[in-house]
């Protein structure tokens, strides 16, 4: 690798200061309270995978109780609602947001920047000891009296924090407390992200030349600094009113017979808090994803991303817009006409950057050498289904078509399309892709053709289905349905179907699971570059990359991340710290 | 939501600027070549720590716009009735001016390498802080006195909330406050002692800000 400083002598690139005082010293200090961002991103990783399987297991047993009702006895109406509770708000919060940003975000950032590590080492193991907190203190609702709320993973006020609404005791204390702990770890976190790559950089990595995963995760930390006080903001409000009595959400209200003690609140004012954190929550989501995409795509097609400036710029424009739509989410709550109006063009409007992305992606793959490896499927699986997912959200971004669509199985199709299964295909193509990376070993093929193809097509069993049973007006957060005039006894059909094609792929992820352990120690040995990807971090001079990333000397970047096939290069492709064949004067 | 929606507008003008400084119109694929041919777009010479606070300062700038619009959303429902605003406000005011105006001082005298000068000024700005702390606690009881508890309407909940944040706000500050106190009396390092100093004073400012926004806030309903 050549080093050689040309030009003028730039700014040196930031690094961490006195990086032998970081240097672990002990086991513990190595594994536990580490300070390295990348054993860091493993602890997020499987903190979230934990959890993440507990919110399956759930979806498993409400799916069982939508197909047979009754057959499991412990599953009652108030059991059903503690599900959904813990089962939507475990996926958005505490897996997606935690893997992307806990995850990729720290893996991720200093070696493709070319750092040794994050800004704030400190600050960084801070955030994930308190992001388990945080998870311990959700978990635990699970075994208080009352068990967990049963209020929706939107928590609505005033039932979230009523008699009657399950875990009105101790649960819905412990989530908004959980949530709270939550954005504490994760504003130190996020801190990191974004002033790692302000600051971080390598020298000659221009914000232009960095990967677009690099963008997708920064913006969408950006965003989730600026969001998740909206829901801190809320939660703590909540919390004064359940604990302390206040009256910042809640009406005067007679429960059981009962005048409470509340009075004179807006439940609509904590609507207006939680999706202004809500929506944005769902580009926090999908920026990451976006950005991972584009570069499996490119490296797996040997081309480069076509329209980079284009996808940065639309980025940032999703970005932006990502605020200013919150109310989409309210229309059934009533609202002046014009709001409607003017949120369902800005809704609307969000579509244009969205498209963009999804037409250079195609045109990526337009002629490109594509390699269909398992990351390389999950992209494409992911292009198909985020495709699916944002049309059904033009159709709910338009007030007079979601009225009636509101709060049916199709809403539940549309977000489970668009923020769940997509990200989620993101999230394995990543960790197919970079498992080498942290591990020297690949997963093996095999299992990973059986786990793609089982999960892409068992999603899709899962969720076409239930924007048919949407249509038809079944309801959504409905523990049985009984029997009504408009639902056809076929549907309870469907739904065995569904319950059946979630269980398999559920099922399958254990397969999923079983290679990631396996192949730890008996995967095939992948290399320092496997992928013969251009980004720093397939560059580091060993692999696994050791504590400081780079050994003595930092990289230096000359090139972008895409140079894939580039004319006249002697191979296919040209590392970014590749210096150009002819030097500049 | 509109004061929230006036201070994010402020912060994407920020980041449109800074945005716009770093060349995203350039066509990467067509230039190689290492950093220094294309100035300005490699990383600033700002501390870390510096720049980490102005992120950390926009997180919390959200947070009280968020609260802020919380309070004016709430404010024109019909419950709403004014809690009486308690002399003692002003003076603490007072006082937390006079501590960012001590760590102003602080900086001067850094500047001068004047060590001694350095640590009366911290102890006074830490000293004043902590006033106004025990002060807003004794704002809080002479409301308590007169009637208005946390529950008796929606303009007390809010007071008692608002001021409890951004009194946790200040101890924290404390917390950095006191490490430099620290720096300052070892007297070794007076390069990391006079960052800690620029950190501290931009967060009391911050705070001050906020706490007039605040104030004016409790004096117009």
């Amino acid at each position: 690798m050549v080093d050689a400083v040309i030009g003028p002598e730039p700014v040196p690139p930031a690094e961490v200061a006195e990086v032998e005082l970081y240097h672990p010293h002990s086991w513990i200090t190595r594994y536990v309270f580490s300070q390295d961002a990348k054993v860091i991103a493993i602890q997020y990783s499987l903190t979230a995978m934990a959890i993440g399987l507990v919110a399956l297991v759930l979806s498993w047993l409400m799916r069982w109780q939508l197909a047979f009702p009754g057959t499991l006895s412990f599953i009652d109406p108030s059991q059903y609602l503690q599900y959904i509770t813990m089962h939507g708000m475990i996926m958005v919060v505490y897996l997606l947001t935690a893997l992307f940003l806990g995850g990729f975000g720290n893996y991720l950032i200093p070696l493709m920047l070319g750092a040794r590590d994050m800004a704030f080492p400190y600050l960084n193991m801070l955030s994930y000891w308190i992001y388990l907190l945080a998870v311990l203190v959700l978990v635990s609702s699970f075994f208080v009296p009352g068990g967990p709320t049963g209020a929706g993973w939107t928590l609505y006020p005033p039932q979230a924090i009523l008699q009657g609404t399950p875990g009105y005791e101790m649960g819905i204390i412990l989530m908004l407390t959980s949530l709270i702990i939550f954005i504490i770890g994760f504003t130190m976190g996020g801190l990191n992200y974004v002033v790692t790559v302000l600051q971080g950089r390598a020298r000659g990595m221009t914000l232009m030349r960095m990967p677009l995963t690099v963008w997708g995760i920064f913006t969408a930390t950006v965003l989730a600094l600026l969001a998740f006080p909206a829901l801190f903001v809320g939660a703590v409000m909540m919390l004064f009113d359940r604990v302390l009595g206040t009256s910042f959400f809640m009406p005067s209200l007679v429960s059981m017979g009962e005048q409470l003690q509340y009075g004179g609140g807006s439940p609509i004012l904590f609507q207006h808090l939680f999706w202004f954190f809500g929506h944005p929550e769902v580009y926090i989501v999908a920026l990451p994803a976006f950005g991972i995409v584009s570069d499996l795509i490119s490296t797996h097609a040997r081309r480069n991303i076509f329209g980079y400036r284009m996808m940065v710029w639309a980025i940032v424009a999703i970005g932006v817009l990502s605020f200013v739509v919150w109310a989409h989410h309210m229309y059934v709550s009533g609202m002046n006409p014009w709001f409607g109006f003017f949120f369902a063009t800005t809704t609307l409007i969000i579509a244009i950057p969205t498209a963009i992305k999804v037409y250079n992606w195609v045109l990526t793959l337009w002629r490109g050498d594509i390699h269909l490896t398992i990351p390389m499927l999950f992209a494409l699986a992911f292009i198909v289904t985020f495709v699916n997912g944002g049309l059904t959200g033009l159709f709910l971004g338009n007030v007079v078509v979601d009225v009636p669509l509101s709060d049916t199985m199709f809403v539940v199709a549309h977000f489970h399309m668009v923020m769940g299964v997509a990200p989620i295909f993101v999230i394995f193509g990543a960790l197919y892709h970079w498992y080498p990376k942290v591990t020297g070993r690949m997963l093996n093929e095999g299992l990973g053709q059986l786990h793609f193809w089982i999960t892409f097509l068992g999603a899709y069993a899962i969720f076409f289905p239930m924007h048919y049973l949407g249509l038809l007006g079944v309801p959504r957060r409905y523990h049985e349905m009984g029997s009504t005039s408009f639902v056809p006894e076929s549907a309870q059909s469907l739904n065995v179907f569904i319950t059946v094609a979630a269980l398999i792929v559920g099922a399958v992820q254990l397969v999923f699971l079983f290679n990631l352990i396996w192949s730890l120690r008996y995967g095939r040995e992948s290399g320092g570059n496997p992928w013969r990807a251009t980004t720093l971090e397939w560059q580091t001079p060993e692999t696994p990359p050791p504590h400081g990333n780079w050994g003595k000397e930092l990289p230096v970047v000359y090139r972008w991340a895409y140079d894939y096939n580039v004319p006249g290069a002697k191979e296919d492709f040209l590392p970014q710290n590749r210096p150009p064949e002819t030097s500049p004067a | 939501m509109g004061i929230t929606i006036l201070f994010f507008s402020g912060l994407a003008v920020i980041a449109v600027w800074w945005l716009s400084t770093q060349r995203l119109t350039s066509k990467p694929w067509l230039e190689q070549g290492a950093a220094g041919e294309f100035p300005g777009t490699g990383v600033s010479s700002a501390p870390m720590a510096k720049v980490g606070l102005g992120v950390f300062l926009a997180a919390i700038g959200s947070l009280f716009a968020l609260f802020i619009s919380a309070y004016f959303m709430r404010m024109q429902l019909a419950d709403w009735r004014p809690v009486p605003k308690p002399t003692l406000l002003w003076v603490n005011t007072g006082v937390l001016m006079l501590s960012s105006a001590a760590l102003q001082l602080a900086r001067a005298r850094a500047d001068q390498d004047d060590i001694a000068g350095v640590r009366t000024a911290l102890l006074m700005a830490g000293g004043a802080a902590l006033v106004f702390v025990s002060g807003q606690l004794y704002a809080w009881r002479q409301l308590s006195d007169a009637g208005y508890f946390l529950t008796s309407n929606p303009a007390s909940s809010f007071f008692y909330l608002i001021t409890a944040l951004h009194g946790v706000h200040v101890l924290g500050g404390l917390v950095a406050l006191g490490r430099n106190v620290a720096r300052a009396w070892q007297g070794r390092n007076l390069a990391r002692l006079s960052l800690g100093l620029d950190l501290c004073s931009l967060y009391w400012d911050f705070l001050l800000l906020i706490w007039l926004v605040l104030f004016g806030l409790l004096l117009l309903s």
